[in-house]
């Protein structure tokens, strides 16, 4: 169907799509309206999730690695520091191995009290084994949910999946949208070592020293496989459904001599930068880098960089140009901007393309180079 | 591309406004995104919201600077907004006035909104509702077309009495 919605109505419909057995949040600015509707189809008899108003992010959390480990496909949506409080058990669901699919509406930390877009509190979970992905319209952010349930469920997976939406920026601005029959897209949700009340066992116990390694490993290695059935699931989405993503969407980039990388929605912004560049003679590109976790391949050879952070690793630098930098030994010009919902319009992204120094930093707004 | 800022306050409806225009000019076959620029919201502060409409897909996120269009949905704030604050040269502003209001300086439209809510008792929680009224100001404009603008307002809503309220304002638009 064709219609219109904002990018957090869209996620609440690749949910009602994909069907979960259980829902579990806690509202927060700016992601209230994904478990509002969520909370309205299941009143409406809509959608037969079971959904529990929780108390907690945290209990969000527990609550769906419960109803995971339990058997059923489960679905949380944070922000934030909802996703900070959360922390222990978005640890723990990746360790447990359980499919959980989480939206999270990019939003900044405080103080200074902030509920405008950043992508920090996503970097923030970056090392506990959940896939990333970033979106960057209102179509990509229930395609991107819609294809998570997937991925994550994938036996070569078995990893929960992160999608990104930029606060405000993305889930409260209106744009067309086409849902779709999932159809058997969405398998049954089956997970090989569900909890089996005629097979128990223990999970989670102790874990010495000599094993504890093993399972380490064993998410990294299914989380260098993902890459392939991220790959493998996004080009049966396309089939079937006429949409295709990859790790990043390029943009002019093949005759590129300078490339703008950014994620969510200055990545599509960014491509208005390119054309205004094109038509001065600068041949720009952009590659918007939508898989953060796992990281893609990026082929930037004999190409200039300019990276756009919309976060910061204080003491260091930006984290995703120091990514690209240390994935493709290319240096950057790195700029910081946005942060907070900071307003960064195309003719600003042109202009960092136009006065780039790779090699330097630079945050928009305070200085010129720093 | 056609750019649109929407000015009122907190509970005036301005952000359903722009969904609806963008509804609007989608049923048209157009192009449409309506984003609202949410600071800390409490009813009647001064709100702005956006919609583009293009023949293309829209990629722009950020806030309209340069508009071509303002709409003033309530002629109080200009004293404390300077809302033609970078309108396009030969651009329009449409005011929910049943006056024209002086130092406008491009094209002033005006038609009084509240008053049409009122006469037809379209009031919810003591506020006249404005924003399916305006969709007739913005038909009778060219922005999107009289039939999209009444698809547009019973897709949100089921009283019938909005799309009385927006023919109203469609005839009633002045200047």
């Amino acid at each position: 169907m064709l219609t219109i919605a904002t990018g957090n109505k869209a996620v609440a419909a690749a949910v009602k799509a994909a069907n979960p057995g259980v829902i579990a949040a806690y509202p927060i600015t700016p992601q209230t309206e994904i478990v509002e509707q969520i909370a309205d189809y299941v009143t409406a008899g809509d959608l037969a999730s079971k959904y529990i108003p929780v108390e907690s992010e945290h209990s969000a959390m527990a609550a769906c690695i419960g109803a995971s480990a339990g058997g059923v496909r489960t679905f949380t949506a944070t922000s934030s520091h909802g996703l900070l409080y959360m922390h222990e058990m978005v640890h723990w669901a990746a360790g447990a191995r359980l499919p959980i699919v989480m939206a999270n509406v990019n939003r900044a930390l405080g103080p200074g009290w902030n509920t405008w877009a950043e992508h920090t509190d996503a970097f923030s979970q970056r090392d506990t084994g959940w896939l990333q992905v970033f979106v960057g319209t209102v179509q990509e952010a229930y395609d991107a949910t819609l294809m998570a349930f997937r991925i994550a469920e994938d036996e070569r997976v078995l990893l929960p999946v992160m999608v990104n939406l930029d606060g405000f920026a993305l889930s409260h601005i209106t744009q067309a949208l086409e849902t779709v029959d999932p159809g058997d897209f969405i398998p049954p949700y089956h997970l090989p070592h569900a909890i089996d009340t005629k097979n128990p066992c223990v999970y989670g116990p102790m874990t010495g020293p000599n094993d504890y390694y093993k399972f380490r490993w064993d998410i990294e290695r299914s989380m260098r496989d993902a890459r392939g059935v991220i790959a493998e699931v996004e080009r049966e989405f396309a089939e079937q459904f006429g949409r295709s993503y990859g790790p990043t969407e390029d943009y002019r980039c093949d005759d590129a001599d300078v490339v703008v990388i950014a994620m969510g929605t200055l990545g599509k912004e960014a491509e208005v930068a390119v054309d205004r560049l094109r038509d001065e003679g600068i041949k720009a590109g952009s590659m918007r880098l939508r898989w953060f976790r796992p990281f893609p391949d990026l082929d930037l050879a004999g190409r200039e960089v300019v990276v756009i952070d919309r976060d910061y690793s204080f003491g260091f630098g930006g984290v995703v140009a120091h990514s690209v930098r240390s994935k493709t030994g290319v240096t950057p010009y790195s700029v910081i901007a946005g942060l907070g919902g900071q307003e960064v319009t195309y003719n600003d992204i042109a202009d960092f393309v136009r006065n780039r120094h790779p090699g330097e930093e630079m945050w928009f707004g305070v200085s010129e180079h720093v | 591309m056609y750019e649109i800022r929407i000015h009122s306050r907190g509970g005036q409806g301005g952000v359903t406004a722009a969904k609806l225009l963008a509804l609007a000019a989608f049923r048209d076959g157009k192009y449409a995104t309506a984003c609202p620029f949410y600071g800390a919201e409490r009813r009647g502060a001064p709100v702005v919201s956006f919609v583009r409409i293009d023949d293309e897909p829209i990629k722009i996120y950020s806030q309209i600077h340069e508009p071509d269009l303002v709409i003033v949905l309530d002629t109080s704030i200009m004293d404390v907004v300077d809302v033609l604050e970078g309108l396009k040269p030969g651009g329009t502003v449409l005011l929910n006035s049943a006056h024209p209001i002086a130092g406008c300086n491009g094209t002033c439209r005006y038609v009084d909104l509240t008053g049409i809510a009122l006469a037809k008792n379209l009031v919810v929680a003591g506020s006249p509702i404005l924003n399916t009224p305006v969709l007739g100001a913005l038909a009778k404009m060219g922005i999107v077309t009289l039939p999209s603008a009444r698809t547009a307002i019973q897709e949100m809503f089921a009283d019938e009495r909005n799309v009385k309220a927006a023919e109203a304002a469609y005839e009633e638009l002045k200047a």
